[in-house]
């Protein structure tokens, strides 16, 4: 393998890593202040139980999310050095600002709210969850604030003297209608994947009857919550597509595996790409015009096709195709799950088989965000920066023995500590609440 | 201006770096020998608990800092510099992880995998970073075109392993003060002993790196040029005599403010003999980064000083107070509590 594949192939492992711990970080944090907050204000301990048994998953969960997400802003700059230099002016400074505004601010704040429980008043200790999920939450702004300009640049000119991209304007960078569709997306789904994290702990818990009023109130109090962020995501991702579509038409192309320009385009309910003959083998039930309406909100509008562009400008199909499908198919699954869930929520024998689905559920949030991210990082392919630079222009000029190695060690350190940190979390969640304070 | 700027502002991150991790990488790797008992090593583990995430992000910020504000410093440093950044990264990880695991299984085989780990990764980091900074003040063997001409072993030269045992040293001395400050009874008495003994290997080290950077660096051309700078090497070697009376005397914070003065002089001192370089090419003079060809355009640095300007006190000042809300001695009632490592 030559050292642009391979250095994809760590970047890649090191960063969907790294997202395994992300959403559940983003979203639990959000459910540890609403449960924190009414902790404070009524004094309940019921409340306070709450926030200590989710808060030991929060906890396990966080510290892999801090130190692997270390390795992706080094990896810029050891794998990605071509890119690195010629775009740093602009996207260096959204990586060193997430640092100095909210990296800091979480680990500082978690870390009081670790061990402060004896040190601090009730409401104050309430405050640093506050502060923890405002800041982990505004440190993925800023992370896909850079990974926007990727996907979409704007606000910079090429200096072609310095042989480098350069910033013309801040305000542009940070006004990115793309970038703040995607962080849309990416926030609704790691809360509603927080949601069903602990939709799915507390059916473990309901079908086994422990701790039964314990974890029938988290159920009750996150299920509708789960919904409601569902049937949102639904809106923000026909949003992003729409996005897509007039910033990206090619990655829109590969998305539908969509090979002729055409108007009035079908959607087309089962596809089979084939690209090596450039075209489907398979394209069954298709209802004329509803491409062109998804993408353009208008069912005679143009939609691009893969053929317009040289072979060379379009991302690799399949993959693209099918992360794309695999994630929708899943949001619908969610839909379904999150309002049985909230149908049932209060009833005391709720069905056990929705309580199983949720339970075995678990995973699949995670693997839906991870198609997600596939359909915007291979989506984007061949750029690294959309239009501006190709990927294999970007690579560090290290020899493919170094990458390989390090990829090695990435894979082993990797697979070993994510057994270990699901081993105690699945530990953990299953012990249920300590018992009762006096 | 700007340029020079943030040179300043990006030696100070690092040493602001090294006053923060480097006790609690210094401690972990005095775990073997301060922690006897499983209360003791405990003891260590909790008197860095609610610190080393937080002090860890000031590596990220300099990381950060260095990208945005040096981007082709940043491109070339970390690509050349390739094998001990990740191993760098790698320890970090393990660190990390050795002290979120160590205590979440009853078994003392499990405990003692962890205090293995986080002993060995706590030792690598210190080195690395000695050797990191050491070769920085030498220069590397790079070209024009920032290819890296070497290998690993290039890197662990003399003058490399000289800087890493020397980071070593100052970082346990700094890591046993702080367990003075963090603990009672028997072990805040072998930490003191500890600290005795890091300090005669830090002086001891000290002029041997003192000697070395004069034969293998051309660090002091520019106190030749630049006399104040002087003030530099005094400040640190002020700071590291300071440490051992103020030990004597009981005076544990201002003892542990003493090695923070040291390690923060010494990194001015190293990374200001350089300027304005900061990437030295050993083969290439041409092929040298300094502050001035391999910047940001004035509008990303201006923009990214505002940010740091307002941003950096605020830090600070939080950090600051994390500190004292938790700067009590480690007692066994904590160790019992059910959030302590």
């Amino acid at each position: 393998m030559d050292v642009v594949m391979l250095s994809r192939l760590q970047f890649a492992v090191a960063v969907f890593f790294h997202f395994i711990f992300v959403p559940l970080t983003l979203g639990l944090s959000v459910i540890l202040v609403w449960m924190e907050t009414r902790y404070a204000m009524s004094g309940d301990e019921f409340w306070k139980r709450q926030v200590k048994f989710w808060g030991k998953l929060f906890l396990i969960n966080f510290t892999l999310g801090v130190v692997t997400g270390i390795t992706l802003e080094f990896q810029f700059g050891t794998n990605w050095a071509r890119y690195s230099e010629y775009v740093g002016d602009i996207f260096g400074s959204l990586l060193a600002i997430e640092a100095l505004v909210a990296f800091f601010m979480e680990s500082t704040f978690i870390a009081v709210w670790h061990f402060g429980w004896d040190r601090i008043g009730r409401k104050a200790h309430c405050v640093c969850i506050w502060l923890v999920a405002i800041a982990s939450n505004t440190s993925a702004l800023w992370i896909i604030l850079a990974n926007g300009f990727m996907q979409h640049p704007v606000g910079y000119a090429v200096n072609a003297s310095a042989g480098r991209a350069e910033l013309t304007s801040f305000v542009e960078v940070l006004l990115n209608g793309y970038a703040w569709g995607q962080y849309a997306h990416t926030i609704l789904a790691s809360w509603a994947l927080a949601g069903f994290f602990v939709l799915g702990v507390s059916a473990w818990h309901l079908l086994r009857k422990s701790h039964s009023e314990f974890f029938h109130r988290a159920f009750r109090m996150v299920a509708p919550f789960t919904l409601a962020l569902t049937l949102i995501l639904t809106i923000s991702g026909h949003e992003q597509g729409a996005n897509v579509a007039k910033y990206q038409p090619v990655k829109l192309a590969a998305m539908e595996s969509h090979w002729q320009t055409q108007r009035n385009a079908p959607f087309y309910l089962f596809v089979w790409p084939n690209p090596a003959n450039e075209s489907n083998s398979v394209e069954f039930l298709g209802i004329p015009g509803l491409m062109s309406f998804i993408a353009y909100g208008d069912t005679n509008a143009e939609v691009k096709g893969l053929l317009d562009y040289p072979a060379t400008d379009r991302p690799p199909v399949s993959e693209v195709f099918w992360s794309f499908r695999g994630m929708v198919g899943l949001g619908m699954l969610f839909l379904v799950l999150s309002l049985a869930a909230t149908w049932q929520r209060k009833r005391e024998d709720i069905c056990p088989h929705l309580l199983h689905g949720l339970v075995w559920n678990i995973p699949l949030p995670y693997v839906a965000i991870m198609l997600g991210w596939g359909v915007a990082e291979i989506g984007r392919q061949p750029w690294i920066v959309y239009g501006l630079m190709r990927t294999s222009d970007a690579v560090s000029p290290v020899p493919p023995s170094s990458v390989g190695i390090s990829l090695l060690g990435f894979i082993v350190v990797y697979s070993i500590l994510g057994l270990l940190d699901i081993y105690l979390l699945r530990k953990y969640a299953l012990k249920g609440p300590d018992a009762q304070e006096a | 201006m700007l340029e020079t700027i943030w040179f300043v502002l990006w030696t100070l991150l690092w040493a602001v770096y090294f006053v923060l991790d480097g006790f609690d990488l210094g401690l972990g790797a005095l775990l073997p020998f301060l922690g006897n008992t499983e209360e003791e090593r405990r003891t260590i583990y909790n008197a860095s608990g609610p610190f080393w995430d937080g002090n860890e992000v000031w590596l990220i910020a300099a990381g950060g800092v260095t990208f945005a504000a040096f981007p082709s410093v940043y491109a070339v440093m970390f690509s050349t510099l390739y094998a001990p950044l990740l191993l760098l990264l790698f320890a970090l990880i393990l660190r990390a992880v050795s002290y979120e695991f160590r205590n979440k299984v009853d078994s003392p085989a499990w405990r003692a995998l962890w205090d293995w780990v986080h002993f060995l990764v706590n030792l690598a980091a210190c080195v690395l970073l000695g050797v990191f900074f050491a070769n920085l003040f030498m220069g590397i063997p790079f070209d024009a075109n920032g290819v890296y001409q070497g290998n690993l072993l290039k890197l662990l030269n003399i003058y490399g392993l000289a800087g890493g045992l020397f980071f070593l040293a100052c970082f346990m001395m700094h890591g046993a003060i702080w367990l003075t400050i963090k603990s009672r009874g028997e072990i805040q008495t072998k930490a003191l002993a500890a600290a005795g003994i890091c300090w005669l290997a830090v002086a001891f080290l000290f002029i041997v790196f003192l000697v070395l950077t004069f034969f293998c660096t051309s660090i002091f051309a520019n106190y030749l040029r630049m006399p104040w700078l002087v003030a530099l090497p005094v400040l640190a070697v002020a700071g590291l005599l300071m440490v051992p009376r103020l030990l004597n005397a009981g005076k544990l914070w201002l003892a542990w403010s003493a090695s923070a003065l040291f390690l923060v002089a010494t990194t001015f001192f190293g990374v200001m003999g350089i300027y304005p370089a900061m990437l030295i090419s050993s083969i290439e003079p041409k092929a040298t980064l300094t502050a001035f060809n391999g910047a940001s355009t004035a509008n990303t640095l201006e923009i990214m000083l505002i940010v740091a300007l307002i941003m950096v006190p605020i830090v600070l000042l939080y950090q600051f107070w994390m500190y004292r809300l938790f700067s009590k001695p480690i007692t066994s009632e904590d160790l019992n509590s059910d959030h302590a490592y």
